[in-house]
């Protein structure tokens, strides 16, 4: 009896306590972003060495921040311009990706290996080391401070993202069912559109989820492609139009923090599986 | 969950025999076999394109920019290596690649600690295994900037909720200005990269260890090993292939890292807390010199080109194979 007990206690002390608090500390911007959001400004901007400084809940809360974010800001515009970019970006890389994937994981051709590599190096390759140039790229096309500079460069970081993630799940489809459609009398493309990507569709969600999230995260490029207030994002947006010099409009801010980070988050809710399959996928050796 | 295996293609990659063989190949090849290569030329073609235009060629870009004197708006003069031997004489920019290192290093052991610990206490656990690793998840799926936003308003030095709390805990008795000393102010940034990098580890770290099969457990518990050695001599072994992979990918995202600085601090106090990629950012953005600016984030280059080298080496050696998330 008295081990049972000292097994629960020792159960607590190096389990439920240290991942308790592991998982308050892990949420816990959250839940202050979203008190702040809500907060009035008499009550914010109190020192927090002052008696009256409540930190954890506010007891007034207003919207007053919410319809500043979309009376006297672009928001809404943001969140069509991300919304848009986003899916946009998503699509070209699953498309290009799709069909590279199949190419490398079922197609033996002079070559094929080496390119896998490749693709897989520009995989690795952070925005920061090409934000510049590719900026001066963008320059040269004429799409800056259009979405189309958003739309055609995300899919750089995107396309070997989706093209290994789905090289994975090619090789997991036996290849007898595609054997079988063209002895039906299918050509191999029919066969590789009708019967392997159907089969895949899982693969391609949790592509397509993962791609869409990291378009509606970037930051760097539409900090530097993007200039005037009807074209940014809500990263951009937020970061840019509500800091001025050093005065950062809090409560805003927090607002559209927020409600910038709820698509991804509710996106996220829906697909947690996929989403840890295609993270972990990604990073598999 | 799809077996991922980028290992397969690493260890056919290219000797410096493959382009011959690849010429003998093509002049012997069959007529379905040329079919089958056109097939695979058009299949592959819209993302090489993509790549070529916004991969390759910008990359080939910014090695020439960072070889002129160019400044947004006017093309530059060739200035052969000018601009590295002016950045290796900027105090600025040797403090940011000191800082880069550091952040890098610190980051990554703590994120690395940490998240084992995680990963290895959420394996142990019975129920709410998906409800916290849900949770957990939440810093890596939300948009960085926006979480940082949080971070810096939590920091802030009249307002802070953090001063609040340590006060009360009894951990400090004065203020502490988190983003306002050079050394503080880089730790804050280190805090903020770990909170958002750990749930990364811990769940891929987690996956790893559900491969583990407990037999292997029991049998050297069986044999006396203690928790302890069972950890160091079992478990990390047989999961160093998953770390190794988590790790080199991390150590890449952390090195060439821009947000969690440039919103927490900007590079300063005094230019104290740049890394690379915001220092270049200054350079080639803010202060329009985009020859500087392209030679400081170029230079990361060699770091990131032996760090890819490494992971590819490591790969193709049958490292990662073994493991399997």
């Amino acid at each position: 009896m008295a081990q049972v007990a000292g097994a629960r206690w020792r159960r607590w002390a190096s389990l439920y306590i240290p991942l308790g608090v592991f998982v308050i500390v892990t949420l816990f911007p959250f839940y202050y972003m979203a008190v702040t959001a809500v907060r009035p400004d008499r009550e914010m901007y109190i020192p927090w060495n002052r008696p009256n400084f409540s930190p954890f809940w506010t007891l007034q809360p207003t919207l007053e921040h919410l319809q500043l974010l979309f009376t006297e800001t672009l928001f809404a515009r943001w969140l069509f311009n991300t919304l848009t970019i986003a899916t946009l970006s998503t699509a070209i890389a699953l498309f290009c990706g799709l069909l590279a994937a199949y190419a490398l994981a079922r197609l033996r051709f002079p070559g094929g290996g080496a390119l896998g590599t490749g693709i897989f190096v520009t995989y690795l390759v952070p925005q920061t080391l090409l934000f510049l140039p590719l900026g001066d790229v963008i320059r040269t096309f004429h799409l800056s401070d259009t979405p189309w500079a958003l739309i055609f460069t995300y899919p750089t970081f995107l396309i070997p993202f989706c093209t290994w993630l789905m090289m994975g799940y090619f090789r997991t489809i036996p290849k007898e069912l595609e054997e079988c459609a063209q002895i039906d009398g299918a050509t191999r493309i029919q066969a590789m559109v009708r019967i392997v990507f159907p089969v895949a569709m899982p693969g391609i969600l949790s592509a397509g989820i993962f791609a869409f999230t990291l378009s509606w995260n970037e930051f760097i490029y539409a900090l530097v492609f993007l200039s005037s207030a009807t074209t940014k994002t809500v990263p951009v947006g937020v970061v840019s139009e509500l800091v001025r010099g050093d005065t950062f409009f809090w409560g805003p801010l927090m607002a559209g923090a927020l409600l910038g980070s709820v698509p991804v988050a509710f996106i996220y809710s829906f697909f947690v599986e996929q989403y840890v399959s295609a993270m972990t996928g990604a990073v598999k050796g | 969950m799809p077996p991922q295996d980028f290992g397969a293609a690493a260890k056919t990659a290219p000797s410096a025999l493959a382009v011959p063989r690849v010429v003998g190949r093509l002049r012997s090849a069959s007529a379905s076999e040329r079919r089958e290569w056109l097939l695979a030329f058009c299949l592959l073609l819209p993302a090489l394109t993509m790549l070529a235009v916004f991969v390759a060629y910008p990359f080939l870009r910014g090695i020439w920019l960072s070889l002129t004197d160019t400044v947004i708006g006017r093309e530059g003069d060739f200035v052969g290596i000018n601009n590295f031997i002016k950045l290796w004489n900027d105090s600025i920019f040797r403090r940011a690649a000191q800082n880069t290192f550091v952040y890098t290093g610190a980051a990554t052991v703590l994120k690395l600690a940490l998240g084992m610990l995680v990963a290895l206490m959420l394996n142990n656990l019975i129920g709410f295994k998906r409800f916290l690793r849900a949770s957990m998840l939440l810093p890596w799926i939300v948009p960085t900037v926006l979480s940082t936003l949080a971070w810096k308003w939590m920091f802030d030095p009249t307002f802070s909720i953090v001063n609040w709390m340590f006060y009360h805990l009894g951990f400090i008795h004065v203020r502490i200005d988190w983003l306002g000393g050079p050394v503080v102010a880089m730790w804050s940034v280190i805090l903020v990269n770990v909170w958002r990098g750990t749930p990364f580890f811990a769940i891929t770290l987690l996956a790893g260890l559900q491969t583990i099969s407990p037999d292997v457990h029991e049998a050297a518990a069986i044999d006396g090993a203690n928790a302890w050695q069972r950890f160091w001599r079992v478990t990390w072994p047989l999961l160093m292939p998953v770390t190794m992979v988590v790790v080199l990918f991390s150590v890449i995202q952390t090195f060439a890292d821009f947000q969690l600085v440039y919103i927490l601090t900007g590079g300063g106090p005094a230019n104290s807390t740049h890394l690379f990629a915001t220092y270049a950012y200054q350079l080639g953005v803010a202060t329009a010199k985009l020859g500087e600016g392209a030679a400081a984030s170029i230079a990361m280059f060699p770091i990131l080109f032996l760090v890819v080298l490494f992971q590819l080496w490591y790969i193709r050696r049958g490292g990662a194979g073994k493991g399997g998330v």
